[in-house]
């Protein structure tokens, strides 16, 4: 599993070929999320991130049959068409790496402390939370409570 | 007992501070209660952590609900709904 949270760009191809290469492996799913039409920064609460990430990606793999996934989320200052967010999962099968991926960008949207503030003409403004981003989370089962 | 305060966001632009270390008077024990407590300064912090506002906490950097007990050395971070992906 890698998990970055970083300032630079990505690379899909180099990161879902990477991916391709684990053992028993049929399928690779990504998504990358882009800068849609205003230039933002991205601030994150450093270390919650990393950890907040690496659980989502923990909890997708006791669900479904995850051979093996990246996550990268950059941060910092983005400018329309960046990438934002890359998620990939590599399973033996198509519904796995698909089911997977999705799952681990919906927790992300609701679960990993980022948060974007929008530079736009009229001033910056931090974006709000929707509350269709919790459905979308919600759509899937609670995630199995660790035994304390 | 004494613990670290992180603020992020729009939540550490109103309050003009990243957070703080912090001693708490006794009976401030849980997440709730130490935003009432630091509400309780008045001016930009009634305002930005008056109960009505939605804000979210972690504790040691796992979320955290309201009613969740904190101690001391603990670090407990408050922000506004998460926005990222």
């Amino acid at each position: 599993m890698k998990i970055s949270v970083q300032r630079e760009d990505f690379d899909l191809s180099l990161e879902t070929k990477l991916l391709s290469k684990s053992d028993g492996v049929g399928a690779v799913a990504s998504f990358v999320g882009v800068v849609r039409d205003v230039r933002m920064t991205l601030e994150h609460y450093p270390g919650m991130t990393e950890s907040a990430l690496t659980k989502i990606a923990e909890e997708a793999a006791t669900r479904w049959k995850v051979l093996d996934c990246t996550v990268i989320h950059r941060y910092g200052d983005l400018a329309p068409h960046d990438q934002i967010v890359l998620v990939a999962v590599a399973s033996a099968h198509r519904g796995d790496a698909f089911a997977a991926c999705e799952f681990i960008m919906d927790y992300l949207k609701t679960q990993a402390p980022f948060w974007k503030k929008e530079h736009r003409p009229e001033g910056a403004a931090w974006v709000e939370a929707r509350a269709s981003d919790d459905e979308a989370a919600g759509r899937w089962e609670p995630p199995a409570r660790k035994a304390s | 007992m004494k613990v670290k305060v992180l603020f992020f966001a729009s939540l550490r632009e109103q309050l003009g501070t990243s957070g703080e270390e912090i001693e708490l008077p006794a009976g401030v024990a849980t997440v709730a209660a130490l935003r009432s407590h630091l509400a309780r300064r008045g001016g930009a912090w009634e305002g930005a952590l008056a109960e009505k506002k939605n804000v979210r906490a972690a504790v040691n950097q796992d979320m955290a609900k309201p009613g969740e007990a904190i101690r001391t050395g603990d670090e407990i971070a408050f922000f506004p709904p998460v926005t990222g992906g």
